[in-house]
């Protein structure tokens, strides 16, 4: 594969690896570069080989969609962190929450007054003829006014203070337990390193979450708490492991949808001492799934009558449906509008410059240029259906300017970004690999809460930019350290 | 003309069902050619009828009956007012921007024989294309009952050139909306000009917006615009967002609906309203002919 030189996290360079020189490490990583440096190779090895043995007792698996070999398999973890300074992370929470804010204020327009629409800012086409965008909600207002109380924010990085947002989650975010699972590897793993770097904690993300459910809730609970569940689409579903662990870990029932019913558009769960009523639903299945009375009539995964319940303020809906089209790679390219548009204020954080193919012009230029550029579906996720130019061979690239020709609209194009490195642990030696960051902001009626850090996803394979947990990519746990 | 609609829908199972729910859109609103001079909904089964109004528009019922179901009758009747006006609409609510009917849904997206036809039909002009496009179907498909079911698709109706009054209404949706013309789902009754009073389900038709006239409602079944005949009672992208009854219940084993409608003018000589024993036998989801 060919390498593409990028801004190396630890060095500030591309250079280092081999020159094995501490000279020109980044303070963020001098304690790192020490703990690999007192590390001889077995050592290294041992404690990958310790990592390993830890996640398979957890259990942690991840189903592979299209894999016949395995349907459900580790994700790769490495045990060398990912390092941001306090200094940088405040900047990035400053522009992640005005980023959510403006993802949430987009979403209430879009199905309220369409003021941004009106005003030309995002063609109306766009949102209205777009698939994702879902009738049912128009005029609707979610409890609370929130729409996204789970975003996951894909960042990258290509130079000392140069971020780019790649991507907004705003429909099912995943990821988040191999979040919680790193740190508390890495915390069995190398406990000495954790008294060296002051690293600020994750493991309060369950009690921040179930804290941003509880204020959503439509009913006001005298004692005690709101009746929170998550509802998972079941066991064969790719991120089912993480359904369970958050529920675990948020003390609340983990249910399907045969657990559920509606009864006078109120929702309750069936327990053992008789039906509960629930107030919030921290749902993991998708909305054509969720109601077969109003959507996908076949589904089995849904509750019959939830959308008439959630019409009638009975019951919130985390996140809320119709989400879906914050998702849409186009209308992600009108993030830096969309942000001027409600907040007043300049974009804290970039957006990759993006081509939208459904124009014409950009279209003939994302043609004439698919061997330097990455493109994708505007609807896609986890890395398929992309094509990444540089890395593809000359028939592939053929094949997909045919794809693109016929069907213009489903696509758009970005510069093939050279994401940073991080010195990561490989067979051979330590290395430098290519990785992003998801981090999580949650926002609830009371305001948005980030804890600090996020999940490092990595390309394990030297010189690959996808870092899909679905195309191979691991993980690594993300210090946010002082200093 | 006074419409007049009885409306009948028995569902018996098998065994006893529970946790039976189902969402109703029975009941039209009116606008300025359609006042609804009385409406009822009434159950044999006692339960909480809650009401409600959908994204489209349409008035809704959300049904749940009490305890344990094998038999629920559910009975819909009023009278209408309407008035002739060619097809045209006016003073109907709107709460939707009329570029959303200008998506496909799953059961009007185009294959290459419907983008055929309306490349066929397309007469540049929006009114003359759904003029010409409904006689065409009119013309062009065989009314049969026994052919599609509630689920099947626009393309697959295309195909065999058959089917009821829901797969000429997805067809002309999808041809209308592919040549940019906003189109949407109606789901409603229709007093027979033949004078047939009891009919076997409800009607269905197409209604498109036209430059400078609005929404006009086209009937392909029948080759026409709709008249005075026809009581507007829900819309949608297609039929599933219109269908006047969409249900959900746990157990039960196997379901039979029967349906039978009586539309009529109030003032034509009273047909025999159906017993419920000996209506016409239709399968689980009910379509619209």
């Amino acid at each position: 594969m060919q390498a593409i030189p990028a801004f190396d996290e630890m060095f500030g360079s591309g250079e280092g690896y081999d020159s094995r020189s501490p000279a020109g490490v980044t303070a963020a990583y001098r304690a790192i570069r020490q703990w690999m440096a007192d590390s001889p190779p077995e050592l290294m090895a041992a404690r990958r080989a310790q990592a390993e043995l830890f996640f398979r007792r957890i259990g942690i698996t991840f189903a592979v969609y299209g894999d016949a070999q395995a349907t459900e398999r580790l994700i790769p973890f490495d045990i060398v962190p990912r390092i941001l300074t306090r200094a940088e992370w405040d900047r990035l929470e400053r522009g992640l929450k005005q980023r959510v804010q403006a993802l949430n204020m987009f979403l209430a327009d879009i199905y309220g007054p369409r003021e941004i629409l009106k005003a030309g800012v995002v063609p109306a086409e766009l949102v209205l003829m777009n698939p994702a965008y879902c009738l049912h909600m128009v005029g609707r207002s979610p409890p609370g006014g929130v729409w996204v109380h789970i975003a996951g924010i894909d960042l990258v990085r290509t130079g000392s203070d140069d971020f780019y947002v790649l991507e907004d989650n705003a429909r099912t975010p995943s990821g988040v337990s191999y979040m919680l699972e790193n740190r508390e590897v890495m915390l069995k793993l190398v406990p000495e390193l954790f008294d060296q770097v002051k690293v600020a904690p994750v493991e309060t993300y369950p009690e921040r979450l179930l804290e941003t459910l509880a204020s959503v809730s439509p009913r006001k609970v005298r004692a005690g708490h709101p009746t929170c569940v998550l509802l998972t689409p079941g066991q064969y579903n790719s991120a089912f492991y993480e359904h369970s662990f958050l529920a675990d870990k948020l003390g609340i029932e983990l249910v399907e949808g045969n657990d559920l019913f509606v009864r006078d558009d109120i929702v309750f769960m069936r327990t053992t001492e008789g039906p509960q009523r629930v107030d919030v639903i921290y749902r993991r299945v998708d909305d054509a799934f969720i109601d077969p009375l109003v959507f996908n009539p076949d589904s089995m995964l849904g509750v019959p009558g939830l959308m008439a319940a959630y019409a009638a303020g009975n019951v919130t809906l985390a996140n809320a449906v119709g989400t879906g089209i914050a998702d849409d790679k186009a209308i992600y390219s009108y993030m830096p509008e969309i942000v001027r548009f409600y907040t007043g204020e300049e974009p804290i954080l970039a957006n990759v410059p993006t081509w939208r193919c459904r124009e014409p012009e950009a279209l003939m230029y994302v043609l004439d240029h698919l061997p330097e550029l990455v493109v994708k579906e505007v609807d896609g996720s986890g890395g398929y259906g992309m094509l990444v130019g540089p890395h593809a061979s000359k028939t592939t690239i053929a094949a997909f300017a045919a794809k693109l020709k016929a069907n213009p609209e489903k696509f758009i194009a970005q510069p093939t970004l050279a994401l940073s490195t991080c010195p990561t642990a490989t067979d051979g030696g330590v290395a430098a690999r290519h990785v992003d960051l998801r981090p999580f902001v949650l926002t609830g009626a009371d305001g948005v809460r980030i804890v600090p850090g996020g999940l490092t996803r990595v390309a394990m394979t030297a010189g690959s930019l996808v870092v899909n947990s679905s195309q191979g990519g691991g993980t690594k746990d993300t210090w946010i350290i002082d200093g | 003309m006074r419409i007049r609609v009885d409306y009948s829908t028995v569902y018996e199972y098998a065994q006893p069902a529970s946790n039976v729910l189902q969402l109703l859109r029975v009941q039209p609103a009116g606008h300025e050619g359609q006042h609804v001079v009385n409406w009822r909904i009434d159950s044999d089964c006692d339960g909480h009828l809650k009401r409600g109004e959908d994204a489209f528009g349409n008035i809704t019922h959300m049904f749940y009956p009490d305890g344990l179901i094998q038999r629920l009758a559910l009975h819909v009747s009023g009278e209408v007012d309407t008035q002739e006006s060619h097809g045209v609409l006016a003073g109907t609510f709107e709460p939707l921007p009329a570029m959303a009917f200008l998506r496909q849904s799953e059961l009007t997206r185009p294959d290459d024989a419907l983008l055929a036809l309306a490349r066929q039909i397309d007469a540049g002009d929006a009114l003359a294309s759904c003029h010409r496009l409904t006689g065409l179907l009119y013309d062009g498909m065989t009314f049969d009952a026994d052919v599609t079911h509630s689920h099947s698709d626009a393309a697959h109706a295309f195909a065999i050139k058959a089917g009821v009054c829901q797969d000429y209404a997805h067809i002309f949706l999808s041809v209308a909306r592919s040549i940019g013309i906003p189109a949407r789902y109606v789901s409603g009754h229709l007093v027979r000009q033949d004078g047939l009073i009891t009919q076997p389900a409800a009607h269905a038709w197409a209604e498109a917006l036209i430059p400078d006239l609005g929404w006009v409602a086209f009937d392909p079944t029948n080759g026409m615009c709709a008249t005075e005949a026809y009581l507007r009672v829900a819309v949608g992208l297609d039929y599933r967002d219109a269908a006047p009854i969409r249900g959900a219940r746990r157990g039960g084993g196997t379901e039979t609906m029967n349906v039978a409608v009586t539309t009529q003018a109030s003032g034509q000589a009273s047909g025999r309203h159906p017993g419920l024993g000996e209506l016409g036998q239709q399968t689980q989801e009910q379509s619209q002919s």
